[in-house]
């Protein structure tokens, strides 16, 4: 063990481990320092200097997120000094903010504002220089807002674009005063390599970076007496949802949340949960025929390892960066559009309903949803399959706007179709969850029996590490599967596409040999999705992590195949997985795109 | 690469000064310096070609070019056309007006059509709101331009210039 040592802060006396930045110091004795470019995610930039403190003997003060404690230091936090001078600091950045505070998407949740309320910031020392300025507002993506007269430019984004997602999209160009966050050529959102995932937006303390929001489309909708509105809530929702509605991390709200959607007047509250197993079973069914095709038949036509599909993020991050490798992805389609193409032909259906009166919203973590939504292929059912995506956030300023009562509902349940589900749904939302539930289903499938692990729970594609592997080694298979006897199944599960881009490197180096990866764009899969409540931190991440597995274990049914709801829509409607009629409703195919 | 009409040769030489450098992505300000003083600029392709040959992001490349002064990412096409991308203008609809001449001219934002006699440019607000749609051809302003009046403007300039069959 490395000998701690001493320091002072505000005249408190504390013993920290060495290396420890001044800002955690003080966190651990109990001393809150401000910050604004710092964030638990990402590494330090020290740029705002808004955490300014003072150390004794020390002319100039310092910044406490990029200061190292050193033996015997004398920190102050509150003196007059850095009180002055934080303050300052504060006005300087408002004096080229255009603070529109009540007409801003971030009214309410903003780090700039907030510092500014704590600080009371009433005068104006300096020359308001927002008005004199240009600024260029990016509306074009479906997904994502960037605002650059709310940018205070302090480079999270581009951090978390480079450091956990590995895309860089966002750079910082030009200088001094006209120094912004842009793209490359200052082209728009949609037109590079951002993949929607949302983590930028995440980590904004701003109203620079917002989710484009659906939120007046879908009270209209509600309000049209002429539309049947349905609803479909993704899994990780209901780990995060009452985090923005004065709940703890970690609480779930499955049965208020649905108690919500119905008072804000959806037609039919169905859940995601649902297309999860549906996507088991045409996913499942998808590897182990490529697995023959490629072990037993040979076809050179037939890629392993098979790549999950379900993350749109994920999915437009390979579209850019490994365009070569399209034929890895599974065809099928992720959760949302599954749900959406049968919401508008076998929901319609079986109630009767006129698929074009039908306007089909969801719910989800996530932003890079609604671009997928948008995507052109994306009509099978005749119609946009899914009209609006909201994210996590945005449910919860409608819960709000209606004024109820969150934490006073009584639960509910999902209305039944498309609504019941298993454990193995819901785990999709952390990572390594669909991996898991695809294997408590094909192993089954192959074997006949449960797979060989401690209460169905596969430990190995748990947990917050950024790539996982598993192997199950296949023994005494059903007839029909006997070439694969022996076979040991080799997996990986990446999340955070940095972590994405590090096993397609191995992959095309030759380097990994898979047979099924599962990847998610975001860190710590759809529970730390970009449409999720902000903040999210490692620690957050854990409890909404937990909290998934929880409902899993809580669930009565685990497995996706024997959803009977499932087993029914096979029955009546797509007659077998990966049936002619699930090929034309449940998959789809990718398009290569440029990596700018 | 699909989009980028650089020549063979031109590309042989930004390939060349990339291995001078060992295709190293911290050798970028060096790699930069030079391909400027071979090419005479830096446009968007060439920062493509140099991003790909340092598998470094382009979005860097771009960073560092605006950084510093010296480099120079234009010679303009003869008609550089520029459209506002300001809110006033986005809510009038200069998005549709944009790929009005996108489609008109068959390129991209920030590039030029083959014979550079046009370019491509989206502007932030220029300060005449008002007029919103705003295109700018070199220094001449066009207010309230919607799609239908985009090949008026384009052929103002093409006439007795180039002949419609070669441009078409
Ligand atoms: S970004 Fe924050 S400080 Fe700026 S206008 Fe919006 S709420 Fe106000
Ligand atoms: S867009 Fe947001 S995260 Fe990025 S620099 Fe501006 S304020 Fe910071
Ligand atoms: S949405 Fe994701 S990929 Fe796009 S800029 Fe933000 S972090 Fe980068
Ligand atoms: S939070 Fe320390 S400098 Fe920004
Ligand atoms: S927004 Fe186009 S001129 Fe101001």
């Amino acid at each position: 063990m490395t000998k701690k040592i001493k320091i002072s802060i505000n005249g408190v006396s504390v013993e920290i481990e060495p290396g420890t930045t001044i800002l955690d110091a003080a966190l651990q004795a109990g001393v809150i320092i401000p910050t604004l470019c710092y964030h638990k995610d990402l590494c330090v930039a020290g740029n705002c200097r808004v955490c300014v403190i003072e150390v004794a003997g020390q002319k100039r003060l310092a910044v406490a997120c990029a200061t190292p404690c050193e033996e015997g230091m004398e920190i102050l936090t509150n003196s007059l000094k850095v009180r002055n001078s934080r303050k300052h600091i504060i006005e300087l950045l408002l004096s080229e903010h255009n603070a529109d505070c009540t007409r801003c998407y971030k009214n309410g949740n903003c780090e700039l504002q907030y510092l500014a309320s704590e600080f009371k910031i009433m005068t104006q020392d300096f020359i308001q220089l927002a008005p004199l300025k240009k600024y260029t507002i990016d509306m074009f993506s479906p997904s994502i807002v960037k605002d650059d007269s709310k940018c205070i430019r302090c480079q999270r984004c581009v951090r978390t674009c480079v450091e956990l997602q590995g895309v860089n999209a966002l750079t910082v160009a030009h200088k001094g005063d006209h120094m912004k966050i842009t793209t490359f050529f200052e082209k728009a959102m949609s037109d590079v390599v951002c993949t929607n995932c949302g983590q930028c937006i995440n980590h904004c303390p701003t109203g620079a970076l917002v989710e484009k929001n659906y939120i007046e489309e879908v009270w209209d909708a509600i309000a049209d007496k002429t539309k049947h509105v349905i609803v479909q809530t993704a899994p990780a929702v209901r780990v995060g949802l009452g985090e923005e509605l004065g709940f703890e991390p970690g609480t779930r709200v499955t049965g208020k949340m649905v108690a919500a959607l119905k008072r804000l007047g959806f037609d039919a509250v169905m859940d995601t949960d649902f297309t999860a197993d549906l996507t088991i079973m045409e996913e499942g069914t998808e590897l182990l025929t490529r697995l023959k095709k490629v072990l037993v038949d040979h076809d050179p036509e037939v890629k392993l390892p098979m790549a999950t599909s379900c993350s749109p993020g994920w999915i437009k991050y390979i579209e850019h960066m490994f365009p070569n490798y399209l034929d890895h992805l599974s065809t099928c389609k992720s959760p949302q559009q599954m749900f959406g193409a049968l919401a508008k032909t076998y929901y319609a259906k079986a109630r009767n309903l006129d698929p074009d009166k039908i306007v089909s919203v969801s719910i989800m973590p996530c932003t890079a949803k609604k671009f997928e939504a948008a995507r052109p292929e994306m009509h099978d059912s005749g119609y946009r399959d899914v009209d609006y995506v909201l994210t996590t956030r945005e449910l919860a300023i409608m819960i709000k706007q209606a004024g109820i009562d969150f934490m006073k509902l009584e639960d509910m349940h999902y209305d039944r179709l498309m609504g019941e589900s298993t454990g193995a749904g819901v785990i999709f939302g952390a990572t390594g969850g669909v991996m898991e539930a695809a294997l408590r289903t094909a192993y089954e499938l192959v074997t006949g029996r449960e797979v060989p692990f401690e209460n169905l729970n596969i430990a190995p594609v748990r947990g917050m590490e950024g790539v996982k592997e598993a192997s199950i080694i296949i023994e005494n298979p059903l007839k029909e599967w006997a070439f694969l006897e022996g076979v040991e199944l080799k997996c990986a599960v990446a999340h955070g596409l940095v972590n994405a881009g590090k096993v397609m490197e191995a992959i095309r180096s030759g380097q990994a040999s898979y047979h099924f990866i599962e990847f998610m764009a975001c860190p710590g899969g759809c529970l730390g999705g970009g449409g999720q409540p902000i903040p999210t931190s490692p620690e957050i991440r854990r409890k909404r992590a937990e909290a998934i597995y929880a409902e899993d274990a809580g669930m009565p049914i685990r497995k996706s195949h024997q959803n009977p709801e499932i087993i029914k829509i096979y029955k009546d409607f797509l007659d077998h997985p990966n049936s002619e009629k699930s090929h034309h409703l449940l998959h789809t195919h990718y398009t290569s795109r440029e990596r700018f | 690469m699909p989009g980028i009409k650089l020549s063979e040769k031109t590309i042989g030489i930004i390939q060349q000064v990339c291995s001078d450098f060992r295709n190293e992505g911290s050798e970028l300000i060096n790699v930069l310096h030079q391909t400027q003083g071979k090419l005479g600029y830096l446009p968007a392709e060439v920062q493509e070609v140099i991003a790909k040959e340092l598998n470094i992001s382009v979005a860097k490349v771009y960073g560092v070019v605006t950084f510093y002064s010296f480099f120079t990412m234009i010679p303009m096409g003869e008609h550089p056309i520029s459209i506002c991308m300001g809110t006033a203008c986005y809510v009038r609809g200069s998005e549709q007006v944009l790929a009005e001449f996108k489609r008109q001219l068959s390129i991209e934002v920030g590039q030029s059509t083959p014979d550079n006699k046009f370019s491509l440019n989206c502007l932030r607000c220029v300060g005449a709101c008002g007029l919103a749609p705003v295109v700018m051809v070199g220094d001449r302003v066009y207010g309230r331009v919607s799609p239908q009046m985009v090949k008026n403007i384009i052929s103002e300039y093409k006439e007795g210039c180039v002949s419609e069959a070669k441009s078409a």
